[in-house]
């Protein structure tokens, strides 16, 4: 069954017209063409696709858009503003810290969250923020060194 | 001045803000107008004839616009021409459990997985093979009737010089037996390709794939179309570490559906396909017998090793001689003997992860020498640095070795580590654990057997400045795009902003051969060289006339041309480019690279060969709880010599993940059975380390140029993943006193090993014994006459 749904993403506002059962992933990704959003398992243990509803992290492909109408929805295309990186994004590719970069969009909302509400966590904090985030190619060192980076002191 | 302007430079990728905004198009990422989706149906049987598949019903089903089965896809193909066994839609009979026996392609994904459902497979079980020995004990009809014998995939025996009299002349010889179990690359991203054909009779196929030359020549052979109506794209790759270097049965599948159809086709494994397709780590049993003197000094070593292939060839045939041939290039070894076995099984196929068939015995070997060391009395740090292979000589398998900073590697991990201080010296439950490794800079020889360059590099100058790169590379996230660049800027003396590059596509780049043995930074960059000297001559000489000095009086760099001793005579680099079009037309230029012959004469002696061996050794620290058994690694320190590090933030980054990886193995990470069923197909179940239990790792990277490598670099990709097993069971060894010759060393394990030790029995848990196997009559080769000899005492 197809239903109208209004989402808010990256402060747009969204009609889609779409099947209800869909997942958030899925609309972003295949209706509204916001391929930056990742999937790595489609069952909520890799992380990859990770989004921000309402500054919290969210597991896109867990969630169902019907159920987030009226909240604020920030994929990793949303991050930059008017052409300037997130400070993040700037040192995640200063550090090195996206690789093949397939986990780096998931990473990086999930890094924001924390910063956004806790600006100075220790090496250990961003570890725990982090443990649902699976990356197969940096052995994690220097995505720490870049959140890192950017944490106030 | 700086020696150089980019080389050197711990630079951002040239594809990293692509990669932090998302921009990066992976291979699921693409669509097409009016595409269709695929799905695959894998053989629910481990073994099983195929005698009859009835798609009438999912062909009836709206929305499906074509099935297939293997009857449209007959044609055998495999990656190692001598292993021809895999056809891209099982058609006799399926070999294991998920082994794709039809596809569909339909209007939605959830329209083609209703379809599978509807696809009616007539069965008949055959005996299944689940293990080495059931391989070996073959009671029925075999998995293939292609191999040396019955389940015997590859069977090996090589022998060089004389290890008998090598251990009689020792003052010690010990054997040991060793397990290393399977494991999977689990790329973060689920294999995905998207296939076009279009009206004038052209495929075009997008691929996440390493490899998109072999994808080029196997699928044109699998689909009976030539090579020239077949473009490969290989996309970039969420996570390759081996795993998508193959061919694969979805690539064909969407190649044949986009063929019937006419309409664009995508297919994108899930994550429990991606188990099932794997291609990973070889579980490897292993036996070793070595003998030494009181010092320590190797006089021969016996190797066997028993792999268990899975179903298909693959690049088993090479897997099985890499579990011999690198044993050789660390510490001096006279006399050398190599058995090894290849089973077929009905498993998933094992193929190459990163190490490619080293990190098991390297394993092996590593724990051996610690044993050994113990008995003689002598530090695990000094066994390994009196006996290390000299420079610029020979193995006694021919293996020819340039550089080896192992001495530096050594002397540097084990200060910063503290090792000596901490040995035998910690707290019990604390330990601290030593060993090395070596690994290929590119494998010598192609995967098929030709004369033809192993990778090739065009460079086209614009009259604006703009440098266009072309090479059919292709970058999984180690940066090979990123080292294109800087080669070439560097040499041209320009930023890399003039560099506009374009890479792994057969249709518009020169074959490189792919992101497999750690080949890339070191042939594409001499390539990369090659090309770039020769514009630059043209260039130079252009610039010559224009300012009116000798060509020898001139270089190249930040963007312009000048006069060595008056900076202040100098032409801008595009100046240069347009008198130089002017007098020689385009400015066009190809560069190649070959590796020197380097292979022995002997039959096998194709795989080991490289053109420069990186080094790497490492220490590990760890805290074992008795009485959980659990391994928490404190920290573990690695220095790596790359020769030279083209950027050093990612050579950090390849060490540090290569670190990660191996720590995974040894700690956690299993591709295991429960007859034949995967146990664990998810990334939930399949344990891999998390922010939580990856350690702080120290790296140090070690230069010392090698004459062969491009500005004298080496590999890091795939070698400093291989000490760290070894050195985890050592540090565990260090803790609790006992040897878990076994991996992964988990905690029950650990607490079994305990277990015996209390009782006073053998504080070690491993394999028992090996199968009984009568090897052939070893291949004897007389040592090269640069190898270390047994000197008679």
């Amino acid at each position: 069954m197809k239903q109208l749904i209004t989402l808010n993403v990256n402060n747009e506002t969204i009609e889609v017209y779409t099947a209800i059962h869909k997942t958030l992933l899925e609309v972003l990704r295949e209706d509204l063409q916001l391929t930056g959003t990742k999937h790595g398992c489609e069952l909520g243990e890799c992380g990859a696709c990770t989004v921000l509803v309402d500054g919290e992290p969210v597991l896109s492909c867990l969630a169902l858009p019907i159920e987030l109408e009226g909240q604020a929805i920030l994929t990793v295309e949303g991050l930059a503003v008017d052409g300037e990186l997130h400070p993040l994004q700037q040192a995640f590719a200063d550090n090195g810290a996206a690789q093949c970069g397939y986990c780096t969009p998931g990473i990086l909302l999930t890094a924001k969250a924390l910063l956004d509400h806790h600006p100075h966590p220790s090496r250990d904090e961003i570890r725990q923020a982090l443990a649902g985030n699976l990356c197969r190619c940096t052995g994690y060192a220097k995505i720490l060194d870049a959140i890192e980076a950017v944490r106030v002191p | 001045m700086e020696e150089f302007d980019i080389i050197g430079q711990p630079l951002p990728k040239v594809d990293a803000v692509n990669k932090v905004t998302g921009a990066t198009p992976f291979a699921d990422d693409l669509s097409l107008p009016r595409m269709l989706y695929a799905k695959l149906l894998g053989c629910h049987h481990p073994h099983a004839r195929l005698k009859a598949i009835d798609t009438t019903q999912a062909t009836a089903l709206p929305g499906v616009v074509a099935v297939i089965t293997g009857a449209d896809l007959p044609v055998k193909y495999g990656i190692i021409p001598s292993s021809q066994d895999e056809t891209g839609l099982a058609g006799d009979k399926g070999r294991f459990v998920g082994d794709p026996i039809a596809a569909v392609a339909a209007v939605d994904e959830e329209t083609a997985e209703r379809a599978l459902e509807l696809i009616q497979v007539e069965y008949e079980a055959l005996p299944a093979y689940l293990s080495i020995e059931e391989a070996l004990d073959q009671k029925g009809e075999p998995i293939h009737d292609s191999g040396d014998q019955g389940n015997i995939h590859k069977l090996v025996s090589l022998e060089y010089g004389d290890p008998q009299a090598g251990f009689s002349q020792a003052d010690y010889v010990r054997d040991d037996t060793f397990f290393y179990q399977g494991n999977t690359h689990l790329p973060i991203e689920q294999h995905a390709a998207l296939a076009h054909y279009t009206a004038d009779s052209r495929l075009t196929l997008w691929s996440s794939t390493q490899t998109p030359h072999y994808v080029h020549r196997l699928l044109s052979k699998a689909l009976g179309i030539p090579m020239s109506r077949v473009r490969i794209i290989a996309t970039p790759v969420g996570g390759g570490f081996g795993g998508k270097c193959d061919l694969f049965g979805h690539e064909i599948a969407a190649a044949k559906l986009a063929m019937i159809t006419g309409r664009p086709v995508k297919i994108t494994l899930t994550r429990e396909e991606v188990f099932y397709t794997h291609r990973g780590r070889h579980p490897v049993l292993m036996w070793v017998k070595t003998g030494v003197r009181q010092d320590g000094s190797i006089t021969a070593m016996h190797f066997k090793t028993f792999l268990d292939g899975g179903a298909h060839g693959s690049y088993g045939i090479a897997s099985t001689y890499y579990t011999g041939a690198l044993q050789t290039v660390t510490y001096k070894i006279p006399a050398y003997k190599f058995d090894g076995l290849r089973v077929f099984t009905n498993k998933p196929p094992c193929g190459p992860k990163r190490g490619h068939g080293t990190p098991q015995p390297r394993f092996a070997l590593e724990v051996q020498l610690d044993k050994i060391a113990e008995a003689l009395g002598l530090s695990p740090v000094d066994i390994r640095r009196r006996h290390l292979v000299e420079e610029n000589s020979h193995t006694v398998n021919h293996l020819r070795i340039t550089t080896c900073a192992l001495d530096e590697c050594l002397d540097k991990v084990v200060k910063a580590s503290g090792f000596r201080e901490k040995h035998r010296q910690l707290a019990y439950g604390r330990g601290i654990g030593l060993a090395c490794g070596s690994y290929l800079s590119g494998a010598g020889l192609p995967i098929y057997w030709n004369d033809l360059p192993h990778t090739s590099v065009q460079i086209k100058l614009d009259r604006g400045g703009g440098v266009a790169v072309y090479c059919g590379q292709a970058d999984i996230g180690q940066g090979s795009t990123s080292v294109l660049a800087y080669t070439v800027a560097e040499v041209l003396g320009v930023g890399l902003d003039h560099i506009q590059l374009t890479v792994a596509d057969t249709d518009l780049t020169p074959i490189d051969l792919g992101s497999y043995s750690s080949r890339v930074t070191f042939m594409m960059g001499n390539a990369a060289i090659q090309a770039a000297e020769k514009l630059k001559a043209l260039l130079l000489e252009a610039a010559a006339d224009m300012l009116e000095l000798p060509v020898g009086a001139l270089a190249a760099r930040g963007g312009r041309i000048f006069c060595v001793d008056d900076e202040r005579r100098s032409v801008p680099f595009e100046q240069a480019v347009q008198r130089a079009e002017a007098q020689h037309g385009a400015l066009v230029a190809m560069g190649s690279y070959t590796p020197p012959k380097l292979a022995g004469p002997f039959k096998g002696s194709g795989v080991g060969p490289s053109p420069a061996y990186s080094y790497s050794a490492c220490a590990v620290e760890v805290n074992v709880d008795p009485q959980t058994g659990e391994i928490k690694v404190e920290k573990i320190w690695i220095a790596h010599d790359c020769g030279r590090a083209i950027n050093p933030l990612l050579v950090e980054g390849q060490i540090e993940g290569g670190v990660y990886m191996g720590l995974g193995e040894a700690l956690m990470e299993e591709q295991s059975f429960r007859r034949q069923q995967h146990k664990s197909p998810s990334m939930l179940d399949y344990k891999s380390p998390t922010t939580l239990e990856t350690p702080e790792i120290e790296t140090l990277i070690i230069e010392r140029p090698d004459p062969g490598g491009p500005f004298g670099a080496k590999e890091a990709g795939q070698g400093p993943l291989l000490p760290v097993p070894p050195a985890l069971a050592n540090a565990v060894y260090d803790a609790v006193g006992v040897r878990i010759d076994e991996i992964p060393i988990t905690p029950e394990k650990v607490l079994k090993a305990l277990d015996l030790k209390r009782q006073g029995k053998a504080a070690r848990v491993g394999p028992k014994g090996i199968p009984n196997v009568t090897f052939p009559k070893p291949v004897w080769v007389e040592p090269h006459s640069g190898a270390p000899k047994l000197e008679a005492e």
